[in-house]
């Protein structure tokens, strides 16, 4: 610093160079330089030598050629002049809201604690998570029987769907959180709702046998709320769901019936077998195969092309409902009634994907990320849990005191919601990841989250940061329940073992948890 | 037999016609074999001779039965015996009345008809569907896998998914006209190369006529002058190539060209056929050594040599361990060359070319008397093989001919196009004592396996010339083939240096049991340096060094004394700020020679230290560097860190995220029409129509 005041006099003792020094700062212009100050540079981090002159953003190394007309007494000669000099733009925030741009040495050797920074960091960022996870949003009431079943407006994010035990059914609006429309839609339950493509309008099921066509906006002043179409069936129809992209829906009950909108009667009925099937599903992605579960504990997968059953694969117990991968086209998630979710590749019916453990009652539903990565089941045991579809434990359990028996749960379209209705008559909305803040981040706040997530995840196998990470505190009831299904498995698992050790090697087969549960696939 | 061939079919068809539900007896009785029927009908007449004999059972046989057992309302039975009733039978009245012609006409109608096989049931016919049609689902699934997979792999995914660009211009139209002429020309040369060396494994004759058309192309190019940069689009890329670096590349490769088509051709290779010419008179006289002089002359690197005659004498490869790891290097150089533009490999064939003369030069000067080895049996087939050769040097590309090449003769000139330029061999020269010094040392671990292996390279390193057997040489014509083996090996160790005259030592033994040997010396290689215990050693001793408590040294330089580049602090300042290290505690498994005790291991860190390898990584090391490189901004870049930092799976608040689309990722959108939906018509369908179909399914 102190050659720059030095070079500042210098520089007023004398008039400026015109072409050069134009944008110098307070480079010194004396080509003499005293020697003494040549340690100097080092400690300011200044280049010294010959002069930097800095052309706006440009930086150059030029010789100076002093201009004979203003200084004779240097002469014509050509010299080099050595001077201390800075740009800038190293230095100088365009604005003041900027942040001071701090010069850094990465040279690791200088850097001896970088790993244990990070693990503290990691850690301190694992216990924040912990401390902001408060995923519970809001509970719309109204509903004056359980929740039956859900549906996601296809266009809309705010717009939600729900039908109940007592034939009712509400569209709801999430951001203002209030009931906007009541509909009488049925006699008895609700069995399944579903929306239109287009969102124009949307389809209920119910105990009456009847199939009802529903426009989505409310009646005008005056009108009756009517219908657009009602299908009166000879049996009960369990579930329904639409076509994606075609005006053509499904229902399921004692066969799976497609039908076209315009028609009263199916365009298409098939059976496989004589039991009621609880659920039936499109394919999001090849958007004409069809899935479904009946209660004699199969999964019956169908295209609706070749009007024709394709496959069947029957498990230890019945499964509730299936949801497909949005993302991927022949992936499918069963939610069975032993506790476990099944999720199976179409083309290999044999043997599931993953095996997905943690409720501790029966899976009731189940609904896919839109982004493919996750999904969420809805259980009896009075919670909900969020699976990754590649691990077979949850990474999330959701549940609060009044939350009874969960029957249906959605991921909203935006990926950032979960809803669920639960037997109390509420539906509870949480956030998809618990600790998330929600709306607009800055992005210092983003560039945070992404680092702490990451340092999370480079960590996460380090034994006090996993247990932070992953404790949970959990109703008694569920937590007992876990403990007591960890000792029967345990007990399973060692009898299992013993019967190995003490018989022929090779005559008790070790079946892998995959396969033990399925019992057969039928062509 | 006839007859009766007759009349099964004529039971066949009553049974087509009348007979939908018959019992299955009948059924297969029609095709049952007539000795059986017979070995039957005697049985039966015996059971029933025996049961006359008793009273009761006389009886038994007088009671009625009802009607039906024995005569069937669909079929003719003879009486009594319950056996059925031939058409044979039937027929034999009628082969003697000619007034029954038409009937017999009739019947034989009949024969020639096949049966028309039996409808399946419902069950098994809705099966069929449903397995045809999983296959095609499944087949359309297919589709997806890639796009899943690269969903799965991928760094980061931003959601919804945008539908992309289309897809480029394919690349006729982004390049421009000549340029696209130029590529497609690349491509067909390539091709023909290609096609050539296939041609020449089958057919040699072929090969040689194909390559006289290259021959007469080239001349023609030659005689057109196209290449002599005087054209037009030659003069504007020269005036272009002053600012355009493209235009400059063009030019020099313009230039090379014209380079290569202009220069005139070796015709050395012809004495060489001369050569093998006369040696077949003198090939008794000749002695060994002369041949390895003429052959080091010739492929000057072994190491490539080896490796070319590699795919004919196996046996040869196995000689030296040491060449084990060579042949992978040769063929990474080898495949960087194929990849280098035309104008390089121009300037190293040259090279090879110029160098070749030049030892033919020194050739001729070394030795008089007439040299070679290179001549396979066949004589001729070596004509239409070096004539091959002489052509196939015009040819640029011919890397991977080398390898096909049957005789060594073949071979060798190939290579020295391949070998490196003399600087390059250097280092190979350096290296060579080192390896010997290993086989020596392989030779204490085995003498008596290895001595006659170990016999060739050994006169190389004392430089014997003098230990030439005179019982060798007897045996050396026999052994053509061995020799020509032995003659790369001493083309090995010779190269590039003519003072050190090696000889071969080629032995009879060798050929012997040489497979036996090899394995067992392969196998002490393989453990040679497996010292468990040497090396368990070693490791503790390391061990007890890294956990001695080290000295610290604080001296500065420059403090107290002159400072400068090159300056050291003195030994007194050294001693006055070096702090010893107090001798530690003595080491627990100091006492122990087989054990190694981690000192280091401290309680209060492994509470915070992962104890199992996690999932994905195989080894210790994976792990620890995922840890080792730090993430944040503090040890990072901007960028880096923002790099690093990255989230795998990236939302728009507010944005609907739709199923992925076929057409999102540049696949049709199935459409209902695409599976047809199968005729269900199950009278139809026949065990033959469902192999059919499944035949169909599977295709």
């Amino acid at each position: 610093m102190l050659q720059r005041t030095d070079a500042e006099d210098t520089a007023q003792q004398q008039p400026p160079l015109a072409n050069v020094c134009q944008q110098n700062y307070g480079a010194p212009q004396d080509p003499v330089e005293p020697a003494g100050l040549r340690s100097a540079s080092h400690v300011t981090g200044s280049s010294l030598g010959k002069a930097e002159v800095s052309c706006g953003s440009r930086r150059r190394w030029a010789e100076l050629v002093p201009e004979s007309s203003w200084s004779p007494a240097v002469g014509a000669s050509k010299m080099k002049v050595k001077m201390l000099s800075r740009n800038p733009d190293n230095y100088v925030r365009e604005t003041k809201l900027d942040l001071q741009r701090v010069p850094r040495n990465y040279d690791p050797t200088l850097h001896p604690f970088e790993v244990p920074r990070e693990y503290v960091r990691a850690l301190n960022a694992t216990k924040l998570e912990r401390v902001f996870a408060k995923p519970f949003l809001a509970s719309l009431d109204g509903h004056r029987d359980g929740v039956n079943c859900l549906a996601k407006h296809p266009k809309n994010l705010a717009t939600v769907l729900s039908g109940a035990c007592d034939g009712e059914v509400r569209i709801w609006n999430l951001t203002q959180r209030n009931c906007i429309r009541t509909v009488q839609a049925h006699e008895g339950f609700v069995r399944g709702i579903c929306t239109r493509f287009c969102g124009t309008s949307f389809f209920t099921v119910g105990d009456d046998k009847t199939v009802k066509q529903w426009k989505m906006d409310g009646p005008g002043y005056g009108e009756e709320e009517e219908p657009l179409h009602t299908i009166l069936g000879k049996t009960v129809y369990t579930g329904i769901d639409h076509h994606w992209k075609e005006a053509v829906f499904a229902t399921c009950g004692q066969q799976v019936d497609i039908w076209d909108e315009q028609r009263t009667n199916p365009i298409c009925s098939m059976t496989w077998g004589f039991d009621s099937i609880s659920s039936v599903k499109f394919n999001p992605v090849e958007t004409f195969l069809l899935g479904s579960c009946a209660s004699d504990r199969n999964i019956v997968l169908y295209d609706m092309r070749q009007a024709t059953p394709l496959k069947k694969v029957i498990l230890d117990m019945r499964t509730n409902t299936i949801c497909w991968n949005p993302m991927e086209a022949f992936i499918f998630t069963a939610a069975n009634e032993d506790y476990n979710l099944y999720t199976f590749d179409m083309r290999a019916l044999d043997t599931p994907v993953m095996v997905h453990m943690d409720h501790v009652s029966a899976v009731l539903d189940v609904d896919y990320s839109p982004t493919g990565k996750e999904f969420v089941s809805a259980s009896f045991d009075k919670s909900i849990r969020i699976f990754p579809v590649d691990k077979s434990r949850s990474r999330e359990v959701y549940h609060t005191k009044r939350m009874q028996h969960v029957i249906c749960v959605k991921w909203t379209s935006d990926s950032k919601y979960i809803m669920c209705g639960s037997d109390e008559m509420n539906i509870r909305l949480w956030k998809a990841n618990a600790s998330e803040k929600l709306g607009v981040l800055t992005s210092r706040e983003k560039a945070a989250k992404d680092y702490n997530q990451k340092l999370k995840e480079k960590f996460q196998h380090y034994p006090h940061i996993k247990r932070i990470a992953r404790h949970r505190h959990l109703p008694k009831s569920i937590y007992s329940q876990i403990q007591e299904q960890r000792i029967m498995k345990e007990a399973r698992r060692r009898k299992e073992v013993n019967r190995i050790k003490h018989s022929k090697p090779g005559s008790v087969p070790i079946v892998s948890e995959k396969k033990k549960h399925i019992v057969a696939v039928v062509k | 037999m006839t007859a009766n061939r007759l009349a099964e079919s004529l039971l066949a068809l009553s049974q087509q016609e009348e007979l939908v539900d018959l019992p299955k007896d009948y059924l297969l009785s029609g095709s049952e074999d007539e000795g059986d029927n017979d070995g039957e009908r005697e049985h039966q007449k015996l059971l029933e001779a025996i049961s006359s004999l008793d009273g009761k059972n006389r009886r038994k046989l007088a009671e009625r039965s009802e009607a039906s057992l024995k005569v069937s309302e669909f079929n003719v039975s003879s009486e009594g015996s319950g056996e059925k009733l031939v058409l044979a039978d039937l027929l034999e009245p009628v082969k003697t009345s000619s007034s029954l012609a038409t009937v017999k006409k009739q019947l034989n109608r009949v024969k020639s008809k096949k049966t028309v096989e039996l409808p399946l049931n419902k069950e098994e016919i809705e099966r069929i569907h449903r397995e045809v049609a999983f296959n095609k689902t499944t087949q359309v699934l297919s589709k997806w896998d890639p796009v899943v997979l690269k969903n799965r792999q991928a760094e980061q995914l931003v959601f919804p998914l945008e539908k992309e660009e289309p897809a480029i211009a394919p690349i006729e139209h982004v390049l421009s006209g000549w340029k696209y002429h130029k590529v497609v020309k690349k491509g067909k040369a390539k091709k023909a190369l290609k096609e050539f060396e296939q041609l020449r494994k089958v057919n040699p004759a072929a090969a040689l006529e194909e390559l006289e058309k290259i021959e007469k192309a080239r001349m023609m190019e030659r005689m057109s002058l196209k290449h002599q940069n005087s054209g037009k689009w030659a003069k504007s890329k020269a005036i272009m190539a002053k600012y355009d670096l493209e235009a400059r590349q063009a030019m020099q490769e313009q230039l090379a060209k014209n380079k290569e088509l202009t220069q005139k051709l070796q015709v050395a290779s012809e004495s060489e056929e001369e050569e093998g010419g006369t040696e077949e008179v003198e090939e008794l006289l000749v002695p060994d050594v002369v041949n390895e002089v003429q052959m080091n002359a010739d492929g000057p690197n072994p190491w490539m040599l080896r490796s070319c005659t590699s795919d004919t004498k196996e046996a040869a490869t196995q000689e030296d361990p040491e060449q084990l790891p060579e042949p992978e290097a040769h063929e990474v150089s080898e495949s960087e060359g194929e990849e280098r533009p035309v104008a390089e490999e121009e300037i190293l064939l040259r090279e090879f070319e110029e160098r070749r003369s030049l030892r033919k030069r020194s050739e001729l000067s070394q030795d008089a008397e007439p040299a070679g080895s290179q001549e396979t049996k066949d004589s001729s087939s070596q004509e239409v093989l070096s004539e091959l050769r002489v052509l196939a040097q015009k040819l640029k590309e011919n890397d991977q001919s080398r390898k096909q090449k049957a005789s060594s003769e073949g071979t060798i000139p190939q290579v020295q196009r391949e070998e490196p330029a003399p600087e390059e061999e250097e280092p190979l020269l350096l290296q060579r004592p080192e390896r010997v010094q290993t086989l020596e040392e392989l030779e204490e671990l085995g003498k008596e396996e290895c001595f006659q292996n170990k016999e060739l390279p050994r006169p190389v390193l004392e430089g014997q010339q003098s230990e030439r057997t005179p019982n060798n040489r007897p045996d050396a014509p026999k052994e053509k083939k061995k020799k020509e083996q032995m003659i790369d090996l001493q083309n090995l160790l010779t190269t590039q240096s003519p003072s050190v005259k090696s000889l071969a030592v080629p032995t009879i033994e060798e050929l012997e049991d040489e497979e036996e040997r090899n394995q067992r010396q392969m196998i002490k290689e393989a453990f040679a340096g497996d010292d468990v215990i040497r090396d368990f050693l070693k490791e503790k001793r390391e061990a007890v060094e890294a956990s001695k408590p080290k000295d610290v040294d604080l001296t500065l330089p420059g403090w107290g004394e002159w400072g400068g580049v090159g300056l050291k602090p003195s030994a007194k300042k050294r001693r006055r700020f070096l702090i010893k290290a107090p001798e530690g505690p003595p080491r627990k498994d100091k006492n122990l020679p087989n054990v190694i005790i981690n000192e280091k291991r401290n309680i209060h860190t492994a509470a915070h230290q992962v104890r199992v390898l996690p999932y994905p990584f195989t080894h210790h090391w994976q792990f620890e560097r995922t840890i080792q490189t730090p993430i944040g901004s503090t040890w990072n870049t901007q960028r880096a860190f923002q790099k690093l930092t990255t989230p795998k799976v990236v939302t728009k608040p507010g944005h609907i995220i739709n199923p992925i689309k076929a057409e999102d990722v540049g696949y049709r959108s199935s459409s209902r029409s695409d599976l047809s939906v199968i005729q269900r018509n199950p009278k139809r369908i026949t065990t033959r129509h469902k192999k059919q179909l499944k035949k169909s399914s599977v295709d």
